[in-house]
């Protein structure tokens, strides 16, 4: 079965899961989270997109979004600065009934009328809490094959309990006919678990949302798949490619670690399938006289002087003579003083680190430090 | 009519660039690779956006399939506009015929109808192989006030430099009232840039008049500016004081690529107020290994480096694999250099193949007929095959 990627909408909602990450979303969405040495958390899902063939997508937003509109800008990078589909910011609609959305029910909700005037016949749905590179098309091909009226994309494989707290679980028979879901249980193991990625068609999901409003529904998660999981036929699409979630600052400490091993990241960046990103011309990375740089992902526009190891430094970050940089990640334009020594830290934005420091935390949770701050 | 605009740039990047030899094969001189993220023509084009022209003909010739999709509609630059912005001016053929630009005054010449559409007070003469940081805004300032018909930007050079330049002979007031082509025993220490202001219906006229001379050379040095002194029309010498070099040669192309991480040298590339912008390719950042070893240099995104890298200049999608060493070398996109090989004072073109314990140039101490020594260069998209040995000052221009 050969279907038509320009057929499909895509919707990315770009606040769920704000709440799991702390601080890292104090001031911008979880889609406008810094990952990576030179990304945002939106550039997965939407670069999959584009390279799946879909020409029109929405962002769906609530709040804290102006750094996700500075980052999307004319989603030209993205190459969906279109006049026939194209990049689509969705916020709240803001008149006097329109509220703040509190499920994902009622975010569609709020994007109806850009929904109902596409002309796309299915739409994927994706969170931004999930890095992989994802070719949609074989999950659109599936769920027309099989007839679902939701097909949940997912992966079965072992799960410490604190990944499993945040995430929804199924239970699917042998054709993969989802036959029990269960909501954020604290159990670990060896399980299916949703990344966060649906595909219906249009017409489905406006009946779906205009039903579930109709009877006060809010939550896509506990009101649809759970409550309706007789009533419906959902399948399950098993995604055995890499991919990690974020789902707590030390799941995005270690999802950039990820990156470190070449095995991984080459799995995530195909050249074929490139991850793009707003583009911000720093000049090459400099490196000093006395660098010392190992294991580490580094991003143009950084000055090193000192010592570097099993870190992502992301764009303009400075690392001073005689620093040492230990399994850190260091945010856009961080600057780490002369003779610092910092290990097991997470800085957010423009944080400056004096000379002479030594900051040091537990591997299991890396200190962060927020955006701006001076130490 | 357009919107008026009053200064337009035109940029001369149809010059072969043969004596980059293996470098400029099937590249223009513009495109050729430069500063591990750039192109040489970015320095020219981020200059003019930088000092606000936003109007800029780009004159090509000679292989210009790279260099035009590297333009494209001049986003990267900001110069993508709904009036001006840049513009690719490869020759054409007209209802008197076609002819090729048989010179720089010629190019702009047969151009005349492009820069008419913007109705502009003055035009910019630029080059495409020239590196550095300049305010032409300044320049156009100094042109005004001066009320000059054409003002020549030029560097004082050291006196036993002045022979390799055009130098400009002035009065007490910067008035050009003589100039010499790389002259035995310069008279003065001025050398010009290439970097010319014209008042607009000055040089047209000039350019309309040597056209019409069937013995000229159609060149801007040899015919235009002699012609206007001539006739007695108002030259200036505008002094620049910052960095540029011309990297017309292999040497100054190596030259120039490691004056970028000479702390001595006045040229930054991180100064937020005058960014060098550049069409920046889609990859991940680069990746430092393990087993690497890398000081003193510059390397960019997309590259995997897990060897030792000193004193080099490495572009985009570059592979230096465990046990290569890279040293005072520039590594153009996308080569790869295998484990063992090593790569010393030496130039590797696009997407070429270093095999396993190759030798590519040698350090200079390490050769004692030092005229045979010279920085060794393989072209774009070449194979060296294991264990190959690439002598200093080689030109490889076929696999080997």
């Amino acid at each position: 079965m050969d279907v038509n990627m320009g057929n499909v909408l895509g919707l990315i909602f770009a606040n769920m899961h704000d709440m799991t990450v702390g601080d890292l979303t104090k001031n911008r969405t979880m889609g406008s989270i810094m990952f990576g040495g030179r990304y945002r958390l939106i550039d997965f899902p939407l670069s999959n997109m584009v390279n799946s063939g879909i020409t029109e997508v929405g962002v769906i937003t609530k709040s804290n979004y102006q750094s996700l509109l500075d980052h999307l800008g004319s989603a030209r990078e993205w190459d969906l600065a279109r006049k026939k589909g194209g990049l689509y910011i969705l916020p709240p609609f803001g008149n006097v009934e329109s509220k703040l959305y509190r499920g994902r029910i009622e975010a569609l909700y709020g994007a109806i009328s850009f929904i109902k005037n596409s002309m796309s016949s299915y739409v994927v749905l994706s969170d931004c809490d999930i890095i992989t590179n994802m070719d949609f098309k074989p999950i659109i091909e599936q769920h027309v094959e099989s007839g679902a009226d939701i097909t949940v994309v997912a992966h079965t494989g072992p799960y410490s309990s604190e990944d499993i707290k945040q995430s929804t679980i199924l239970n699917a028979d042998n054709t993969g006919t989802v036959r029990s879901v269960i909501i954020q249980p604290d159990i670990s193991g060896t399980c299916t678990m949703s990344l966060n990625i649906f595909v219906m068609s249009k017409q489905f999901l406006i009946d779906m949302v205009a039903d579930a409003i109709a009877r006060g529904n809010v939550s896509f998660e506990t009101d649809i798949l759970q409550a309706k999981c007789d009533q419906l036929n959902i399948k399950v699409y098993e995604y055995d490619r890499y991919f990690s979630k974020i789902s707590s600052v030390s799941s995005y400490f270690k999802a950039n670690q990820d990156l470190l091993d070449h095995e991984k990241a080459s799995q995530l960046y195909l050249p074929k399938r490139s991850i793009y990103t707003k583009v911000s011309d720093n000049a090459p990375v400099k490196y000093d006289l006395d660098s010392k740089v190992t294991n580490s992902l580094i991003a143009d526009g950084c000055i090193i002087e000192g010592e570097v190891e099993n870190s992502v430094l992301f764009r303009g970050v400075k690392v001073g003579k005689g620093a040492k940089v230990k399994n850190c990640v260091l945010m856009q334009g961080t600057v780490v003083g002369m003779n610092s020594e910092i290990n097991y830290l997470i800085t957010d934005k423009n944080v400056n680190i004096g000379d002479n420091h030594i900051l040091t935390s537990a591997p299991t949770y890396p200190m962060y430090i927020g955006k701006g701050a001076s130490v | 009519m357009f919107n008026k605009k009053e200064c337009v740039a035109m940029l001369l990047a149809g010059g072969q660039g043969s004596r980059l030899y293996a470098l400029t094969q099937t590249v223009a001189k513009p495109a050729v690779p430069f500063g591990a993220k750039y192109r040489i023509i970015d320095f020219p084009l981020s200059n003019c956006i930088n000092s606000g022209i936003d109007t800029v003909g780009v004159l090509t010739q000679y292989q210009p399939l790279v260099l035009n999709e590297y333009i494209g509609n001049g986003q990267p630059w900001d110069l993508d506009r709904i009036h001006g912005g840049v513009h690719v001016l490869p020759p054409y053929q007209k209802a008197s015929g076609a002819d090729w630009y048989s010179g720089t005054a010629n190019a702009i010449y047969q151009n005349i109808p492009f820069i008419e559409r913007y109705d502009p007070e003055y035009v910019i003469i630029l080059s495409g192989d020239h590196i550095y940081k300049m305010d032409y805004n300044k320049m156009l300032n100094y042109h005004k006030e001066k009320q000059a018909d054409a003002t020549i930007a030029v560097l004082d050079v050291p006196k036993e430099e002045a022979s390799r330049f055009g130098i400009m002979i002035t009065d007490e007031n910067d008035n050009i009232i003589d100039f010499e082509e790389k002259p035995k025993n310069p008279r003065s220490t001025l050398a010009s840039m290439g970097i010319y202001i014209f008042t607009w219906k000055k040089l047209r006229a000039y350019l309309i008049a040597n056209e019409e001379d069937k013995e000229a050379s159609k060149d801007f040095g040899k015919n235009i500016i002699p012609d206007m002194r001539a006739a007695g029309e108002k030259l200036v010498a505008y002094r620049f004081d910052g960095y540029w070099k011309d990297v017309g040669t292999i040497d100054s192309l190596w030259e120039a690529n490691m004056d970028l991480i000479n702390p001595n040298i006045p040229i930054d590339l991180y100064d937020p107020a005058w960014k060098i912008y550049s069409r920046n390719p889609v990859v991940p950042p680069q990746y430092i290994g393990a087993n690497a070893m890398v000081q003193n240099s510059m390397i960019t995104e997309g590259c995997y480096i897990d060897g030792s890298v000193e004193f080099s200049m490495i572009s985009d999608g570059v592979t230096v694999e465990e046990g290569a060493e890279i040293y005072d070398s520039i590594l153009m996109p996308g080569c790869v250099v295998k484990k063992g090989a090593k790569v010393e004072y030496a130039i590797v073109g696009e997407n070429s193949v270093i095999g396993e314990n190759a030798q590519i140039g040698a350090r200079p101490e390490n050769i004692d007929d030092k005229d045979t020594w010279g920085v060794a260069v393989v072209g774009h998209n070449l194979n060296i095959s294991d264990g190959a040995v690439v002598a200093p000052k080689a030109i490889i221009s076929t696999d080997m």
